[in-house]
């Protein structure tokens, strides 16, 4: 089963009460978060704190993401020590515009990866927010192997634009659409930004329903309360979870029989079709509509 | 090592807010207010002791008050307030 | 001939063989207006006079009733008052004591008061107790065995001071005021109810005497001696402070959601069902979330019991609810409801949960949401005393609902800080773990072993299910060991069982 990411739950590495029960909420991945949501003078004690809950707090099967501070900070690089010793799985780079930057990166984590011996272990996402970083993306997408998704940073890159963000979302539409069509081409993940008004949740609902059609595979949040609505827009409807069923049966009939060539009736069925049917899948077992026993 | 008064963590609940000032005498004097200081008040001292001790200070006066924190919390605030009061820091 | 007077002889023997005499005609007309009269109620008095007149002497008995909560000013004023005029060794009895009642820590010092019995103790009060502030034991009922025992004689009320937001000179009261003066509403007076019916005397106090006759009263004049008013009875802002909060905290709404998730696929969700939540944030946020299955599956319930909430309220207007039965207004919006509305009846303590009482409405619970504050590894619940062994709580309706209810629900988190919820014995024993049914928790939901068929039904809609000890190893593999508690040896809590029998002690801390 492939890692679904429907939810990147962002939580302040400087709240040591958050971070010990983001987890029960049940986001797909969480983010910890020693940029924006740290002041300069908490940088130290909240790497600390992320360092030490990274070893120590039991988060299950979650992803755990950081986001550092820019290497051309005092603190990017001390951040990328304390979170790959701690063994997080994937580092988040924010406002990046270049593959340089990306690459940057990858060579201070592979430092610290060479030092305790974990080779590789590390991935990247990247955070665009920027015009120079949207038109950057595809070269971003692709400047290291260790790239697992890039994502949408709305607030600068608005601002970036000399725009503000609207509730319909006209001023994101080429931003989202360069990130989807950029990381599909590079075969990584496409996260969207987060929505800050908790008391709109109707809004909040509209956006996940749009950047789905899209065809991000997730959203940024800041709340558990918007964890739900995502996880309900994304899951999949009853014809299409009967389709891809019929589909994997197919295979799996196939390759018993040996045979290289899978139809469903009658029509051929190719790779991209196998691999939607596999997600589709995936997301009504995360939706709770299937479970694993269904599939056997 | 020479030791300045520094100070880190909130008094937020689960946080732990760590003060640290140098001492005359040898060990470590730790003063402790906790919420949960019945359950786990000897627990407490041990891990700013331990993580003290590691980081190579024997001697200083500790004030700390706890509400409710995690073992992890105390390590990283007690590791904080340390680099603090120290000037070394513990990444490369 | 057949005139009154040659029937004289026969009223005369009919009036001896009856024992009675021959009614005389008395020409005395009161021409005096009414409305003048009853202001010269002889039993409208001073608290001085009610109290010097009650017959209270050292030794007795003396009760209130908790409605108002933190908002109580009637304890604070006549024990006061008592000590002012010299009472020692008093027992008071009240419903509930919480937060607000710190100045009781003085009178028990200089002996004014020597026992207590309530149903709960919270803030610097209970801390001073558990630290071992008196000699005797506080005694300690749930609400349906205060009611019984009050009934029963078991504990035997002197005189009863029940606060009461209107009131008229003949002494029917109400937990709501109908006039234009209206100061203060707490809603339904049930916890008062038996005190006013068994007591040797009854004093109202009120901030709002009204005209005769007050209509709609919950104490009738029949049980009440005599009538104080006062400035203020009660700050109703605060009733709904404290242990009653409405939740914007998310670990609330998961467990409310997880609950409400429990009761939908209970077997017992289905028309004409009812329904009482506990207070807490998360098992009053479970009415929210039943609230859209009723709908979306068009069941209705028969009542809701208990502490009434707005958000029962809103299921009853909305027709989701048929009836309203209200031990206890939890806020301004239930009490306004109960004044406003037929379907919305106050109830007695004693009918509401007593063991022995056949009309007790908990007798007919389908569904209890309750909360926790610690739950063992035998589903034994505590809500009284602290994880620190320092009284912090209440055992309100807790054991009679758990007891009557068909299916009982405890939501608590696994964890409060580093405090667990769910440990290998409960501190303090109050609701046996015969008598609970289900744990929700952030962690993980574990059914009773009692209940197979209901872990049947729960796995059958998808909800995954723990045992009870992977909570308890969850919580220990986060917080690690707790050490022991520096209990002592003085016995500073008795708390008593529904059936009158003793279940468990409560021993001091030492410092």
């Amino acid at each position: 089963m492939e890692r679904l990411r429907r939810t990147m739950m962002f939580v302040p590495g400087n709240n040591p009460g958050m971070m010990a029960d983001a987890y029960i909420y049940g986001p797909d991945s969480i983010m910890l978060d020693l940029e924006d949501s740290v002041t300069m003078a908490e940088k130290d004690t909240a790497r600390l704190l992320v360092y030490n809950a990274l070893k120590t707090i039991d988060y299950g099967d979650t992803e755990m993401v950081v986001r550092i501070n820019p290497l051309n900070t005092p603190y990017g690089k001390k951040d990328i020590e304390a979170v790959v010793k701690a063994g997080v799985d994937v580092i988040r780079m924010p406002k990046t515009e270049t593959a340089e930057e990306v690459i940057e990166v990858e060579r201070e984590i592979e430092k610290v990866e060479k030092e305790i011996g974990c080779l590789g272990r590390t991935q990247i996402m990247a955070a665009i927010e920027s015009a120079l970083g949207v038109v950057n993306a595809y070269a971003i997408a692709t400047a290291s192997k260790r790239m697992m998704g890039i994502a949408l940073g709305a607030e600068d890159y608005s601002a970036n634009l000399k725009t503000q963000r609207t509730p319909e979302g006209s001023e994101l539409l080429l931003a989202r659409e360069t990130i989807v069509v950029a990381a599909r081409a590079a075969g990584i993940d496409a996260l969207d930004t987060v929505y800050s008004n908790l008391n709109d949740m109707e809004t909040f609902r509209n956006e996940v329903e749009a950047i789905k059609k899209l065809g991000f595979d997730g959203k940024s949040i800041i709340n558990p309360r918007q964890i739900e609505v995502v996880n309900e827009v994304f899951a999949p409807k009853e014809k299409d979870i009967q389709k891809s069923l019929t589909i994997l049966a197919a295979i799996k009939e196939a390759e018993k029989k040996g045979s290289g060539v899978i139809a469903v009736n009658g029509k051929m069925v190719d790779r991209p079709v196998v691999l939607r049917a596999q997600r589709t899948i995936d997301l009504a077992i995360a939706s709770g509509i299937l479970t694993k026993e269904d599939i056997q | 090592m020479e030791l300045k008064n520094a100070m880190a963590g909130t008094l937020e609940s689960g946080d732990i807010l760590i003060q640290i000032a140098p001492s005359d005498v040898d060990g470590l004097h730790i003063e402790l207010d906790s919420t949960v200081a019945y359950q786990f008040g000897e627990q407490i001292k041990k891990v700013i002791i331990n993580t003290l001790t590691e980081l190579g200070i024997t001697k200083a006066n500790v004030k700390a008050t706890d509400k409710g924190a995690l073992d992890c919390t105390i390590k990283a605030r007690v590791t904080a307030a340390a680099v603090r009061s120290t000037g070394v820091d513990v990444w490369a | 001939m057949n005139s009154i007077k040659d029937r004289a002889d026969l009223i005369a023997a009919a009036a001896k063989k009856m024992g009675k005499d021959v009614f005389k005609d008395d020409p005395v007309k009161i021409i005096t207006p009414r409305h003048d009269l009853q202001r010269k109620s002889g039993k409208v008095v001073t608290l001085e006079d009610a109290i010097k007149k009650s017959g209270l002497k050292d030794g007795m008995t003396i009760s209130f009733h908790h409605h108002f909560r933190g908002g109580d000013k009637v304890i604070n004023m006549v024990v006061d008052k008592l000590a002012e005029m010299g009472f020692k060794n008093l027992h008071l009895a009240s419903s509930s004591l919480i937060d607000v009642h710190k100045p009781l820590i003085e009178h028990i010092k200089n002996g004014v008061i020597t026992k207590i019995s309530t149903s709960g103790l919270r803030g610097d009060l209970a801390t001073a107790v558990s630290l071992g502030l008196m000699e005797e034991p506080v005694v300690f009922r749930s609400h349906g065995s205060r009611g019984y025992a009050i009934a029963t004689g078991e504990l035997h009320i002197d005189v009863a001071f029940l606060g009461a937001s209107s009131c008229d000179p003949l002494g029917n009261a109400a937990g709501f005021s109908m006039s234009e003066n209206a100061k203060s509403i707490c809603g339904s007076l049930g916890y008062a109810l038996p005190d006013a019916k068994y007591a040797e005397k009854t004093v109202i106090l009120t901030d709002d005497l009204v005209d005769y006759p007050n209509q709609l009263n919950a104490i009738s004049e029949a049980d009440v001696d005599f009538v104080v008013v006062v400035d203020s009875v009660g700050d109703s802002s605060k009733i709904s402070s404290g242990a009653i909060r409405d939740t914007k905290n998310p670990r609330d709404i998961l467990l409310a959601k997880k609950a409400a998730k429990v009761v939908i696929n209970s077997g017992y969700f289905e028309n004409g069902f009812s329904l009482q939540t506990g207070s807490g944030g998360a098992s009053l946020a479970v009415t929210k979330y039943l609230r859209q299955a009723m709908i979306d599956k068009g069941i209705k319930a028969r009542f809701a019991l208990g502490g009434i909430t707005s958000h029962m309220v809103k299921l009853h207007q909305e027709g989701l609810i048929d009836r309203l039965i209200d031990v206890q207004s939890f806020d301004k919006v239930a009490a306004e409801s109960l004044m406003n509305d037929p379907m919305h009846k106050s109830v007695s303590a004693n009918e509401y949960a007593a063991l022995l009482e056949p009309g007790s409405a908990t007798h007919f619970l389908d569904v209890v949401i309750l909360s926790a504050l610690e739950v063992d590894v035998n589903f034994n619940v505590n809500v009284l005393v602290g994880s620190d062994g320092i009284i912090r709580g209440a055992i309100g309706g807790h054991p009679d609902t758990a007891a009557d209810s068909a299916l009982s629900v405890i939501v608590c988190p696994l964890l409060r800080g580093r405090i667990p919820c769910v440990v290998d014995e409960v501190t303090t024993l109050i609701t046996p773990g015969s008598t609970v049914d289900v744990v929700v928790t952030e962690f993980g939901i574990a059914v009773n072993p009692r209940r197979p068929e209901l872990k049947e039904r729960l796995q059958a809609a998808g909800i995954e299910l723990v045992d009870i000890t992977y909570l308890r190893d969850k919580a220990k593999s986060i917080i690690g060991e707790a050490a022991p508690l520096p209990f002592g040896e003085k016995v500073v809590g008795i708390v008593m069982n529904r059936d009158g029998s003793v279940m468990d002690v409560i021993k001091n801390i030492t410092e």
